[in-house]
This record gives structure tokens, C-alpha cells and sequence, in this order.
């Protein structure tokens, strides 16, 4: 079971209250996270990665075990403790509060 | 008893203010959506209860949003823009050819006759339609493919195309605008698009009279004339009444022709309003004061519109999709700005009253009347 901790705005989205649980698929990665989030969940698709490319979008990032690891290869291993379960995979939005004029 | 409701989009979510027909007290609810910007909202003129939102962030990219209940519930539906084919380039802002790239829908226009049926304006300049309720969406690429869009370049908002007009007469005909390409017509229902920009004069690009590369900003027509087009250009206010086969200038008697809505009286189609603004670099009317100008003469002629309006210290600005009529009557007219007001119009113009005051900048104003 992997954990996977929303921003709020996603939260919303895909009308979850905290943690999503997820059953991944083989080998826990960013890129089988992410199938497995949008499988279950296909209002979010397009707004973590695109659709087509599955490029990150830029202001998300992918903190694990205090670590970003957003740059890491999408089909890289996830740590351990993510793969069992013992600490979450978080989906961050990017501070970038000034944006836009917002 | 028939009443209006008013779809406001703002930088930070939608609202959603209903009236009766008197168009005196109102209810507002939401925040939609909040901390989205939400760029255009439009309901179904074949359906009025279903709604289109266009919903998206900088973090998050673009969502979909569809209403059956006229704006109670909301489901997210599909918000896959892939261009067809080659996305081909356009020019940038610095002169350099750049790869079309879908960034964000501005418009969102439902089909006069099919609720399941809406086009889509979006950036960078293309048109989606959607015939399944927005759960997917298809580009009309004879548009982005015509011959002149290597050279369309993007206004200072983004290359957006943000209107798009179903001619009510003619389901084969219509009509687009992009910043800053200029505006377009299809008369075989957007399988190929011309050029209608003749007559317009623009002194910011190196041909003024070029036959592209004008920053249109908004156009309207009444449905009961549809070859009638007005047009509020970057700078110029204009009108054609060939369906674009050739344009003139009405601005006339403006304090300022520059400015972002144009809008046409619904019972009235020689009756039209735009909202000046000082300039391009200085987007907030002219003298502080707030005034909505209309004219009864197709053009040429305008008179303020002042009562209900603040006259002094007014630094704000209304964006291009940001007035709306309803087809009451008299004609009730909806403006929303920068600052956070929606101001409404029950007798055309006559006198203003604010719907709300605090809400955050409006990007986008429609209403609907209901039965």
C-alpha cells in the first residue's frame, strides 16, 4: 500500500479528505504512482503531469523521506519507506505565491 | 416570474448571483472553485441549467468544470487539449518562432442548439470543440493551420483566442478573434478560416494595414443581424456590416477608443457599449471616473453613463469577457472589474447599481435569463 499525500487544491478535486491509499503495480516509482493515482482517481489527470508527454508540470514537486525528489528519473525506485508504506509520498505545490499577480 | 442568473468568474473562484426578473435583490453563492482562477463560465443557451467552467492555476494546468443544475453541483470532465497534427510555431514576443503550445482555455462558447455540443478558445490560438458534454475535446485545426499563423504573435495577456460567435442564422458560419492575430470566419463550420481583419488600422505592428497581426480584444454581434459585427480593438472601436468583409471605425466621440468589452443591447442592435480605458499602458479609465459608454447610432455617437458609477478615484479595469446582457426587458447590462464589483443595469445603461463590491478581480461576466 502506498501513501500519497495531496495538496489541497487536489484534495478537493478528487474529494478526499487526507491520505490516499494506493495498490501499486510492481515496482513503486513515481511514474506507477501515478498511473495508480489517476486510475483511481481520473479527475487528476493533467493537473500533476501532463497528459501526453507525463512531464511534471513545473510549480509540482515530489518530496519523499524529507527528500525532492522531484528530478529523480520517473521510473526510478521510490525509497523503501515509501514502497511499504511507512512514509507518504507528498505532491507539493511549488511556493510560488507572487505568480501571476495572484 | 423570469429571472436572470449572472456567471462571474474571478482570479480565485466563480460565483453565481440569481435575481428575479425586477433584478433588485440578489443571492450570490460561492465561492466556486476558490483559489482558481476561473477564467470564463457560460451556460447552455439550448439548456440553461447546464453550465460550462473554465477552471485552472498555474500549479495544476487546466480543468473542465460541468454543471446540470444550473451552477449548484459541478463535475470535472475532460481536459485533454491536444493539438491535431503538427502544432506548427508562431512568433513570439521577441521575434523568435516558438512551437504552439496549449496553455489555458479563455472562452468556452456552447452551441446555440446542442448542450452536449461547446467550443473552446484557448492559448495558445486554436478552437476545441466538444459534442459529448466536455468530456473530450477535438481541435478544429484548419484555424491554427491556416497559412498566416507562423506570423500571429501573442498580445501582452498570452496569443489566446478569446471569442468565438455562432452566426444564429447561418450553423455554418463562425466567427473568432485572437490576441493579437486579429479575427477570423468559417463559413463551413470551422473546417477552413479567413482573414477578416480589412479596414483595420493598427500602428503598434509593422504594416498597419496588415491582413494579420491585429490585437482584437472582443466582438459582438445581435442575433437578429449577424452579418453586423462590433469590434473593440486594442486601440479603435469598429464595425462591419458585411460579416467582416470590411471594417470602419465608430469610436467617434470616446474620451478614449481603447479598452477591452464590447456589448450590444438585446432588444436593440444599433445600441452598444464598450467601457474606455486610458490607454494600453495605463489600464484604468480615463479621469477616475467609471463610466460605461453607449451608443443608440450603431457607432459614432456615444453618451456617458454615469449614475450609479463612482466619478472619482476609479483605478481599475474590465476585461474583455467581463460585460454581458440579459434579454429582459429593459435590457439589463453586467459588467465586472478588476477591482472586484459587479455592477448591473436593469433599464440599459440608465442607471448602475453593485451587485457585490469584495469579490476578487473578475476576469469573466455572463448572464443568463431564465424563464
Amino acid at each position: 500500500m502506498i501513501r500519497v499525500v495531496l495538496p489541497t487544491h487536489l484534495r478537493r478535486l478528487a474529494q478526499v479528505g487526507g491520505e490516499v491509499q494506493l495498490e501499486v503495480q510492481g515496482q513503486a516509482t513515481q511514474q506507477s504512482v501515478l498511473d495508480a493515482l489517476e486510475e483511481s482517481y481520473p479527475m487528476l489527470r493533467g493537473t500533476i503531469r501532463d497528459q501526453v508527454s507525463h512531464q511534471r508540470r513545473a510549480f509540482i514537486r515530489f518530496f519523499a523521506c524529507e527528500q525532492d525528489v522531484s528530478l529523480e528519473p520517473p521510473d526510478q525506485p521510490l525509497p523503501d519507506a515509501v514502497a511499504s508504506g511507512a512514509e507518504p509520498l507528498l505532491v507539493i505545490g511549488a511556493m510560488a505565491g507572487g505568480m501571476m499577480g495572484s | 416570474m423570469s429571472g436572470v442568473r449572472v456567471l462571474v468568474g474571478t482570479k480565485k473562484g466563480a460565483f453565481v448571483l440569481t435575481s428575479d426578473g425586477k433584478r433588485q435583490g440578489w443571492e450570490v453563492d460561492g465561492p466556486h472553485f476558490g483559489g482558481w482562477e476561473m477564467y470564463h463560465i457560460k451556460g447552455s443557451p439550448a439548456d440553461p441549467n447546464r453550465l460550462y467552467a473554465s477552471q485552472s492555476t498555474g500549479w495544476f494546468g487546466q480543468l473542465i468544470q460541468r454543471s446540470n443544475d444550473g451552477g449548484k453541483t459541478w463535475e470535472p470532465v475532460g481536459n485533454k487539449f491536444v493539438y491535431e497534427g503538427e502544432p506548427g510555431t508562431h512568433k513570439y514576443y521577441d521575434g523568435t518562432s516558438r512551437p504552439f503550445e496549449f496553455k489555458r482555455v479563455w472562452h468556452l462558447e456552447p452551441s446555440l442548439t446542442d448542450p452536449d455540443t461547446v467550443y473552446a478558445g484557448v492559448e495558445d490560438a486554436a478552437i476545441f470543440r466538444s459534442t459529448d458534454g466536455g468530456s473530450s475535446w477535438h481541435e478544429l485545426p484548419g484555424l491554427r493551420q491556416h497559412q498566416t499563423a507562423p506570423d500571429w504573435a501573442p498580445g501582452a495577456g498570452g496569443m489566446c483566442l478569446h471569442t468565438i460567435i455562432q452566426d444564429p442564422k447561418n450553423p455554418r458560419r463562425l466567427f473568432a478573434a485572437i490576441s493579437a492575430a486579429g479575427a477570423f470566419r468559417s463559413d463551413d463550420a470551422g473546417e477552413t478560416w479567413q482573414p477578416i481583419n480589412r479596414g483595420l488600422h493598427s500602428q503598434g505592428i509593422p504594416d498597419p494595414d496588415a491582413p494579420v497581426g491585429h490585437c482584437v480584444h472582443r466582438i459582438a454581434l445581435h442575433p437578429s443581424r449577424p452579418n453586423v459585427l462590433f469590434m473593440q480593438k486594442h486601440w479603435d472601436v469598429m464595425r462591419t456590416d458585411d460579416a467582416g468583409g470590411s471594417w470602419r471605425e465608430i469610436s467617434g466621440n470616446l474620451p478614449t477608443d481603447f479598452g477591452f468589452p464590447i456589448d450590444v443591447h438585446a432588444h436593440e442592435p444599433e445600441t452598444i457599449y464598450v467601457v474606455p480605458i486610458k490607454s494600453d499602458s495605463e489600464h484604468y479609465p480615463p479621469d477616475g471616473k467609471l463610466r460605461v459608454y453607449r451608443s443608440r447610432s450603431g457607432g459614432d455617437e456615444w453618451e456617458p453613463l454615469t449614475k450609479g458609477l463612482p466619478q472619482r478615484d476609479v483605478y481599475l479595469n474590465v476585461l474583455r469577457d467581463a460585460m454581458s446582457v440579459d434579454s429582459l426587458d429593459p435590457c439589463g447590462i453586467y459588467f465586472g472589474t478588476s477591482g472586484g464589483q459587479v455592477y448591473a443595469s436593469a433599464d440599459a445603461g440608465d442607471s448602475w447599481t453593485p451587485i457585490v463590491r469584495d469579490l476578487p478581480a473578475v476576469l469573466s461576466v455572463e448572464v443568463q435569463t431564465l424563464p
